[in-house]
């Protein structure tokens, strides 16, 4: 079926050399980082992960977000999602080199990496997930691969693929979980140290994944002859508004545990976060903004007469997207590491040359989604047509 | 080989015992005539330096000025080729090198305040004394160690006696280890370290960049029967000994005075001792 992906319109093959040209440029700064170290961004003693562990933590929610399609059209013979859950299971793709592409630039040794390997040790959290991210990288690609094929063939999927789907559905699970014990397992940060963290984590991310999906439908009917369906998307603009709803609750949990139980150490870091500390305060307007389209979506969903709108859909998901990569990315990763353990207050902020390798990584990824979706939507066309 | 390497490293110790008699007493009978109270406390129990069933360490905080902290961080340092950045690099040497963040700096032993050393027990009421008081901070040796559970490699790992060692050659740069201490005892090599490198101890391995390092508790000197540098030069107030001997002058010394450990609650079970 690769071949589909190298017959395009114009326009088509304007996307692709717009995204390698970001691509390029990004691993041009990334040879810098390679030769001089990660000097070259804002990371610090104190804040020693930064953007690009940030966006690898967004992005596995993204990837673990796909699940939303796949339960309702596997587990409950969903048929609205029959269109659409080959493209949660792309997108999952998609999100999950991204992901591993992230960790890889953020190695201070990276041709060091398959020490992860040569040297396997399960008591560390980074070992299992390498293991559940790569596992459900080659589950998807398997899955959406086969099924997509068998339909091309108008077959049906071979019967093999059926326990790989089932397996898919806890390693979608695992992947946020195993993300999440990656912070709140370490017993000096304050901030990440709460068992709703990975509860937390996966309800962010089934609000952010089927987000980022319902636009991407909004993108296939604009830009392709398939239609995911508007009642498809309907569905997936509630699944979000539930998701966004335990989100936003899990987390004035949190403030209510913190505040409550006046624990200085948990404080610290949510005063920081959304008031400043000592007279830091970088990430307030970040914070109050990201709270603030969290809130605004939910209302925007929560009335059908809104959520049905087909113009406000799509801006309504940039504001939830938007929204939930503040709160998980920036404020998750920086309001860990501020105040320090020794409660030194080291701000941070990324580095243009770390921006321009993270957007080379979001091309890198952009380029597979492409590739992928217009598989798909050619394969999905010469079948009705 | 790197299985060797660090079968190496693990049996180090031990075999010194056998080849470095001799010389470790000459050592510390050469030691002795710079006259400080701890060398000569380590020379009644030579068995105790050799080797230890859980090195500890013990700082006796009215000891300390600082003059005599200053005095050990830069002994450490500069025997350890830790980079300083304020060292200007050799423009012949190393022509391009860009400016400094001092941010990200490389520390191994260092001076803080009480309300940072000891986030926890913040107190406005603590005696003033406290307030002005150079507290030293480095890595803690942890019984239960964070960082060695959170490394992916095995590159952080603990030696039987209770070292935590780095193995700079498989550390892959995660800085997993970083997000995992909570002492902030360990520090990434942003860049390359040897330009900022006054003077290099050929006896020391330099780093490279992209590794994390931290204090070793001077365990290549320990394995020689010599003590750290940082109670060499610490004029009695460091005293590096076995924990778990009842007989050791640091559990001598913990007997007879009050001591706190950093963040004891969280159950990392630090190796590193206050008097207060």
């Amino acid at each position: 079926m690769l071949e589909i992906a190298i017959k395009g319109s114009k326009k088509y093959w304007i996307w692709i050399g717009l995204l390698l040209a970001v691509m390029g440029a990004g691993f041009a700064v990334y040879i810098e980082q390679f030769i001089n170290g990660l000097a070259i961004t804002g990371m610090t003693r104190d804040v020693s992960w930064g953007f690009y562990i940030a966006n690898f933590t967004y992005l596995v929610g993204v990837a673990a977000g796909g699940v939303m399609v796949v339960i309702p059209y596997y587990l409950h013979d969903y048929e609205k999602f029959h269109r659409i859950t080959i493209l949660g299971e792309f997108l999952a793709v998609a999100s999950l080199v991204m992901c591993l592409l992230f960790i890889i630039v953020d190695l201070g040794q990276p041709t060091r990496a398959l020490n992860v390997l040569l040297y396997p040790t399960p008591h560390s959290m980074l070992f299992w997930d390498m293991c559940v991210l790569n596992g459900y990288l080659f589950l998807n690609i398997i899955i959406g691969w086969k099924v997509l094929e068998a339909e091309r063939n108008q077959v049906k999927p071979p019967e093999w693929t059926k326990p790989l789907i089932y397996l898919s559905i806890p390693f979608a699970i695992g992947i946020h979980t195993v993300t999440a014990y990656l912070y709140c397992g370490l017993p000096g940060r304050g901030f990440w140290l709460t068992a709703v963290l990975a509860p937390r984590f996966l309800a962010s991310a089934f609000a952010a994944g089927p987000s980022v999906l319902i636009l991407l439908c909004f993108v296939m009917r604009k830009v392709t002859k398939f239609d995911p369906g508007w009642d498809a998307m309907q569905t997936l603009s509630k699944i979000v508004c539930y998701a966004l709803i335990a989100n936003v609750f899990f987390f004035l949990c949190e403030i209510f545990v913190t505040y409550y139980s006046k624990i200085p150490g948990h404080a610290s870091h949510i005063n920081y976060l959304f008031f400043g500390l000592h007279g830091h305060n970088a990430l307030v307007p970040w914070m109050w903004t990201s709270m603030t389209l969290m809130f605004i979506g939910i209302i925007l969903l929560i009335i059908p007469a809104l959520r049905n709108n087909q113009t406000l859909l799509p801006f309504t998901c940039i504001m939830i997207v938007v929204g939930t990569w503040i709160d998980k990315s920036l404020g998750m990763i920086s309001g860990g590491f501020v105040p320090s353990p020794l409660h030194h207050v080291t701000e941070y902020a990324p580095t243009l040359k770390e921006i321009i390798i993270s957007l080379a990584v979001f091309g890198k990824g952009l380029l597979i989604l492409t590739i992928l979706f217009k598989i798909a939507a050619k394969v999905k066309e010469e079948v009705r047509g | 080989m790197k299985k060797s390497r660090r079968k190496f490293l693990k049996v180090a110790g031990i075999s010194a015992l056998g080849i470095g008699m001799t010389p470790a007493i000459t050592t510390f009978a050469s030691s002795e005539s710079q006259g400080t109270g701890t060398v000569d406390a380590v020379k009644s129990k030579n068995a105790e330096v050799f080797s230890a069933k859980r090195w500890g360490m013990v700082i006796d905080t009215s000891k300390l000025t600082d003059a005599i902290a200053a005095n050990i961080t830069d002994a450490c340092h500069k025997a350890h080729n830790v980079p300083d950045f304020n060292h200007e690099p050799d423009k012949e040497k190393f022509p391009k090198t860009s400016p400094v963040n001092h941010h990200q700096e490389v520390k191994w032993i260092w001076k803080e305040h009480f309300e940072h050393a000891f986030p926890d027990k913040e107190d406005e009421f603590l005696a003033e004394k406290f307030k002005e008081l150079p507290f030293l901070v480095t890595c803690n040796h942890c019984k239960n160690a964070p960082c060695v559970q959170a490394c992916p490699t095995q590159a952080t790992f603990k030696r039987e006696d209770g070292i935590v060692l780095m193995d700079f050659h498989r550390c892959i740069g995660c800085r997993f280890c970083m997000a995992a201490c909570p002492f902030g005892a360990r520090s990434f090599n942003f860049r390359d370290p040897r330009p900022f490198i006054e003077q290099t101890n050929s006896s020391f391995p330099t780093r490279t960049k992209g590794v994390v390092e931290k204090c070793n508790l001077c365990a290549e000197r320990l394995a020689k029967g010599q003590q750290p540098y940082c109670a060499e030069a610490s004029q009695g107030a460091i005293v590096v000994g076995d924990l778990e001997n009842s007989e050791s002058e640091i559990r001598q010394l913990l007997n007879e005075k009050y001591s706190i450990r950093r963040k004891q609650e969280l159950g990392t079970e630090p190796s590193v001792y206050y008097l207060m």
